[in-house]
């Protein structure tokens, strides 16, 4: 837990890519392979084969989805859209309530981004900026946390949640996950960089309690940080698959969840699955064209100390 | 340590009448007990939600797991606990579709995480050159993070289904395409690798990038001073710094390998998913859990089983720390 100086605020979220430019006398010798060298067509070449490696099925899911299941299977698959599109995603909708699944989803997936962010930035600041016994240790046991699988636990989980009456209910998906240690150590990693001892001294000297200085300083500090917390969890909460797939059930599922039982289902038909999957991955793809950039950032600025 | 924070009203003033001077000092005793009372408490309740929710939901079933696994315990009367001693663990340790599922978890484990984390290398070294559209070409190389387990899984395997796959499709040219890659011992464990190389070499690929760029550039410098190549410099300048970022990504992938569930799964869906395939080819130990647990409803087993991947994990975790340990020393 080193203490940078106070003084300095870096951007840690923005892609650090000016981070370490090199100094200018620099290219007098033969270039390093840091930033300061040109991609030369070789790097496009293979950028550009795995990139297209990378979105080829996602493009088969839509190719699939806007078909019918025959002319998927054919022994020459189709490689342009087709019309069939609507077609399979109203089938796809009423065989799996995925008008509910949508809606739980959002839920799900809503509560856990709130609370994670506002637990986690509470915890994360205390363990940044605030001294007490056992600190350290503390925050050891946090990050010990992340490797405990999930599997290991599910078998009284899936018990507990009975007892307390909410098997089958979204309750029982959001309760376990309403905290992360990665959140935790990520929003610790920014604030201990961008939120200055001296605003937090300034605020005490101005008579602000705790709670005070949470609610104005730290708060807008940590906003940009939030963002990215905010969505990288919003997608591993839509996303969650394990968990859900074992506590919920096809009258009460999750988007992902109703799509493992669409498949699973009695002679599944492919194209139908497929456009099933189109609607789960759809709003992540929206979010990621949108805020693609953020995101990027925020993995490389919560990894850089990992 | 669940202490709630006390808020602006803790420190209102005291009734009017009692102004003068006494009370004054008592007043501000009491304040400044309630101030250092404040700074005490309140990180304690700031970490708190935290430490209560992973002991509620995390902490206490992983150990009460041990304890069920010491009963007969089923899904339709889980009320009911029959103690039955070390009985679930025997039942599940000579069964030899628990050790093919060890196995292949493992095997999956190395054939995924090799390739996915070289080629994460590469590709963050690449990223690393100067580009037009860097933004761009990170954001694509992450967008199968952005898709589910459940779909990605899915349209892999319309991708290698034996008969109208696109994979087969595409290797008839060449003379193959008669694979039925999910009935194969190897080639269903390559097609379930294909799927998790595909979901998580762009995360790895950043978290790469990210420690490539916080090298220091002084030693770029004074490698090519000393006459080092750009291979060299890789080799002797850039792996060396990376060597926590690449030990931590293989922990990560370690631990995501032991939790591979929806790849198989879906693979083929439906009862022949439940089993990892006919003949378990590609049972991975969370497929055969939920399989004990969800599927037959016996959740002794399934809870001996949750234990012995605990085992596993730990055995794990001693390896990577001598292996760690000599790396390092060896490196001096």
């Amino acid at each position: 837990m080193t203490m940078t100086s106070p003084t300095k605020v870096p951007e840690p979220v923005l892609p650090a890519r000016s981070a370490h430019r090199a100094p200018k006398r620099a290219s007098r010798f033969k270039p390093g392979a840091g930033q300061q060298l040109k991609g030369g067509p070789f790097a496009y070449i293979a950028l550009a084969v795995v990139g297209i490696g990378s979105l080829l099925p996602l493009y088969w899911t839509l190719v699939a989805a806007s078909h019918t299941q025959d002319e998927v299977l054919a022994s020459t698959p189709p490689f342009l859209p087709g019309d069939r599109l609507f077609h399979n995603l109203d089938a796809a909708w009423t065989q799996a309530h995925l008008g509910k699944a949508i809606v739980n989803s959002v839920i799900v997936a809503g509560c856990i981004t709130a609370a994670t962010l506002f637990f986690c930035t509470l915890a994360g600041y205390a363990f940044a900026k605030m001294r007490f016994r056992g600190r350290n240790v503390l925050m050891t046991g946090v990050i010990l946390t992340l490797t405990i699988p999930p599997q290991l636990s599910v078998v009284p989980l899936f018990m507990m949640m009975a007892d307390l009456g909410w098997g089958g209910n979204l309750e029982s998906v959001i309760f376990p996950t309403l905290v992360s240690a990665f959140g935790v150590f990520f929003m610790r990693q920014y604030l201990s960089e961008a939120l200055p001892y001296e605003l937090i001294e300034a605020a005490k000297i101005d008579g602000a309690n705790n709670f005070r200085i949470v609610l104005s300083v730290v708060l807008p500090v940590a906003r940009p940080a939030m963002m990215v917390l905010g969505m990288l969890t919003f997608v591993q909460a839509w996303n969650d698959f394990f968990w859900p797939y074992l506590a919920l059930n096809q009258q009460n599922p999750t988007l992902q969840v109703a799509l493992g039982q669409l498949s699973a289902s009695y002679t599944p038909d492919t194209s139908i699955v497929m456009a099933g999957a189109l609607i789960s991955t759809l709003p992540l793809l929206a979010v990621f064209v949108v805020f693609g950039k953020q995101i990027v950032g925020g993995i490389m600025s919560g990894a850089v100390k990992g | 340590m669940a202490t709630s924070t006390p808020t602006r009203d803790a420190y209102a003033p005291p009734p009017r009448g009692s102004q003068h001077k006494p009370a004054d000092t008592r007043r501000q005793m009491w304040r400044s007990r309630l101030w250092r009372f404040d700074d005490k408490a309140s990180p304690f309740a700031y970490i708190a939600p935290f430490f209560l929710v992973f002991g509620a939901f995390g902490l206490y079933p992983l150990i009460y797991t041990g304890w069920i696994a010491l009963h007969r315990v089923e899904m339709t009367g889980m009320n009911q606990m029959e103690w039955v001693g070390w009985e679930n663990f025997d039942k599940i340790l000579h069964d030899s579709e628990f050790w093919t599922a060890v196995s292949n978890t493992f095997l999956i484990g190395v054939m995924s995480t090799v390739p996915q984390l070289l080629v994460a290398l590469g590709l963050a070294h690449l990223l690393n050159y100067k580009l037009r559209a860097s933004t761009f070409w990170r954001t694509v190389i992450l967008t199968p993070y952005a898709t589910s387990v459940a779909s990605a899984a899915l349209v892999f395997a319309l991708v290698f289904r034996a008969d109208g796959g696109l994979l087969n499709w595409a290797l008839h040219f060449v003379g193959l395409g008669d694979t039925n890659w999910a009935n194969g011992h190897w080639t269903s464990k390559i097609a379930i690798s294909v799927i998790v190389i595909w979901r998580w070499t762009g995360y790895n690929t950043l978290i790469y990038l990210a420690a490539m760029q916080a090298v220091p550039s002084d030693l770029y410098e004074a490698a090519s001073l000393d006459g080092a190549s750009r291979w060299q410099q890789f080799r002797k300048v850039t792996i060396p710094s990376l060597r926590p970022t690449i030990l931590f990504t293989i922990v990560i992938s370690t631990i995501g390998s032991m939790q591979l569930f929806g790849e198989p799964l879906l693979l083929e869906g439906g009862t022949l998913g439940a089993t990892g395939g006919n003949e378990n080819q590609y049972e991975t130990l969370s497929v055969y859990l939920y399989n004990y647990g969800w599927n037959l409803g016996h959740l002794g087993p399934a809870a001996a089983v949750a234990w012995a991947m605990l085992a596993l994990l730990l055995i794990i975790a001693a390896v990577n720390w001598l292996i760690g340990r000599f790396v390092r020393k060896s490196a001096v």
